[in-house]
């Protein structure tokens, strides 16, 4: 230690000054920012629930079905997503589509986000681009196994995150839980 | 109706200086949870809310107070029940206490009274506050012994130890602002301290004993229990005197480090800060040193020194608070050493010091 350092008060004092010089800026970043000058800022916090962090357009998020135009299921019930996973979440069970141009389409179309592992595969191997993981959803903690299976109904219903990687579509809230 | 009137006075002296310690105090919290916060580049506590209005977080001490309230009040099985009630009382009231020799301005004169604006005036307010700033570890001690718990006990025997190394450095510290100023009584050294030096520097405690005014702040860190002397608590290793404490005694405890703060803050003050004294405010009004004069009149002198009294209450709290959150907390063995081998020689060093510089410029200079 240098002679200066055992004596442990100036040490002190540019520690202090080091934090108070934090404290005075940040305080400043903090009044312009209340004053309406809403660039300036005081903190690094990201106020989680009402403000986000902008995620990448590239973020595989919660699942959604892509629906066609009368808003039924893009799929076909192909099981090539089904086959692909890794994970084993998906489950298909196919029927006949009343189109007679389009073979099949699911009836049941679950995905276990319990056991997914989000490596976007299905929506790699899907012919028919009916599967996507754009929904820019993060959030779905349950309080069961049972409540993270998302059926057809529920990924039909998701919309793709918007520009900014905000969710359009309220977060789904699992059966498990009340709303 | 004259007895009314001297009762009345009384009570509003002490409710002054009661209320302002519990209530700076309450909000110290706070205070302390915002400031750290925004040292550290973050929000700090911002969610409790009343319909929907968060005004900034103040709304914390009163969700902490009413958590605090409403848990369980637990007591081990084996704890000496008298003592293990009594001891965040006798912890928290001695820190309460001691504020009251404090002055928070000069006197006041309505209505042909004279009042001193000090909840009591005592001759030997120094070393008043003294003893009730070291009475306030018998709590402490107390909790420590009372709980049946090692650690407890731990915390309660390093909470003594700590205590009297401050002590004695904080008294023989202020020997030299006495031997200055000539009193004991805090209202003369407040008043000693309105004089100028070479005609334009206040004669505060700061520049006429700037070697006591550090030993002071660092025994006085000490004294409060807080990083970077916290080893009664010890958070990383022992938890502390307060580790079989639940709801609102753990909470006593809490609050009586706080009020200790607030009692070295207004004892820093009054000492080393001029106390009430606003520079170049004397009791008829501004004297600037090169002439000028600003008459002002009686009440508006003596809003300004309680105001000024607040305010360096309020700056040497900021200090204290930014010490707290600034520096890591010492380890026992250097904390005693930093106070038998460090502060207390310093200190006897500045007594000689103030006697040799006494006796050189003649009396009190």
């Amino acid at each position: 230690m240098r002679v200066l350092q055992r004596f442990y008060l100036i040490e002190v004092m540019s520690g202090v000054a080091l934090t108070a010089a934090h404290f005075f800026r940040n305080m400043s970043g903090h009044v312009r920012h209340s004053l309406g000058q809403k660039g300036a800022r005081g903190a690094v916090t990201i106020q989680y629930p009402e403000e986000r962090r902008p995620y990448s357009p590239r973020l595989r998020s919660l699942h959604r079905l892509v629906q066609r135009e009368d808003g039924s299921p893009r799929c076909v019930a192909c099981m090539m997503c089904e086959t692909v996973c890794p994970a084993h979440c998906i489950y298909i069970v196919a029927t006949e589509h009343p189109n007679p141009e389009i073979e099949k389409m699911p009836a049941r179309f679950d995905i276990d986000v319990g056991k997914c592992v989000f490596c976007g595969y299905c929506v790699e191997a899907c012919p028919e681009d009916a599967i996507r993981m754009d929904t820019g959803i993060l959030e779905f903690a349950s309080y069961s196994r049972r409540g993270m299976v998302y059926t057809k109904e529920a990924l039909l219903a998701l919309q793709p995150a918007g520009p900014d990687g905000r969710p359009q579509s309220t977060i789904p809230i699992p059966a498990d839980r009340e709303p | 109706m004259s007895a009314l009137a001297d009762v009345g006075i009384v009570f509003g002296r002490v409710a002054f200086a009661m209320l302002f310690v519990v209530n700076v105090a309450a909000i110290l919290g706070w205070v302390e949870r915002k400031q750290s916060a925004i040292m550290q580049d973050r929000i700090g506590a911002n969610r409790a809310s009343i319909f929907g209005f968060r005004v900034l977080g103040l709304f914390h001490p009163i969700a902490d107070a009413i958590k605090m309230l409403t848990k369980e009040d637990f007591m081990p099985a084996r704890a000496d029940r008298f003592l293990f009630q009594l001891a965040p009382f006798v912890s928290v009231f001695f820190g309460l206490v001691a504020f009251a020799s404090i002055p928070f301005g000069d006197t006041l004169r309505v209505a042909g009274r004279e009042i001193p604006l000090q909840a009591v005036t005592l001759n030997v307010g120094v070393l008043y506050v003294f003893a009730m700033l070291s009475l306030g570890v018998y709590g402490v001690m107390m909790a420590g012994w009372s709980s049946a718990n090692n650690y407890a006990l731990l915390g309660g025997q390093r909470a003594a130890a700590l205590m009297i190394s401050a002590e004695i450095a904080i008294g023989a510290s202020i020997m030299g602002v006495v031997m200055w100023y000539g009193s004991l009584d805090l209202m003369d050294i407040v008043r000693g301290q309105g004089a100028l030096l070479f005609g334009w520097i206040p004669k505060w405690g700061i520049v006429t004993q700037p070697l006591a005014f550090v030993i002071f702040v660092t025994a006085g860190i000490a004294a409060t229990k807080r990083i970077p002397f916290d080893m009664p608590e010890g958070e990383s290793e022992i938890i502390g005197y307060f580790i079989e404490y639940s709801g609102m005694k753990f909470g006593m405890f809490l609050m009586s480090d706080l009020v200790e703060t607030t009692v070295i803050a207004g004892l820093t003050t009054s000492l080393f800060l001029g106390g009430w004294q606003v520079p170049y405010l004397v009791a008829e009004g501004f004297l600037f040193p090169w002439g000028a004069a600003l008459p002002l009149p009686h009440l508006l002198v003596v809003l300004l020194q309680v105001g000024a009294f607040i305010v360096k209450v309020s700056a040497m709290i900021f200090f204290l608070m930014l010490v707290r959150w600034t520096l890591p907390r010492f380890r026992y063995d250097q904390a005693m050493r930093l106070g038998w081998l460090g502060l207390f020689p310093l200190s006897i060093l500045n007594i000689v010091l103030t006697g040799l510089v006494l006796l050189l410029w003649g009396g009190r200079a």
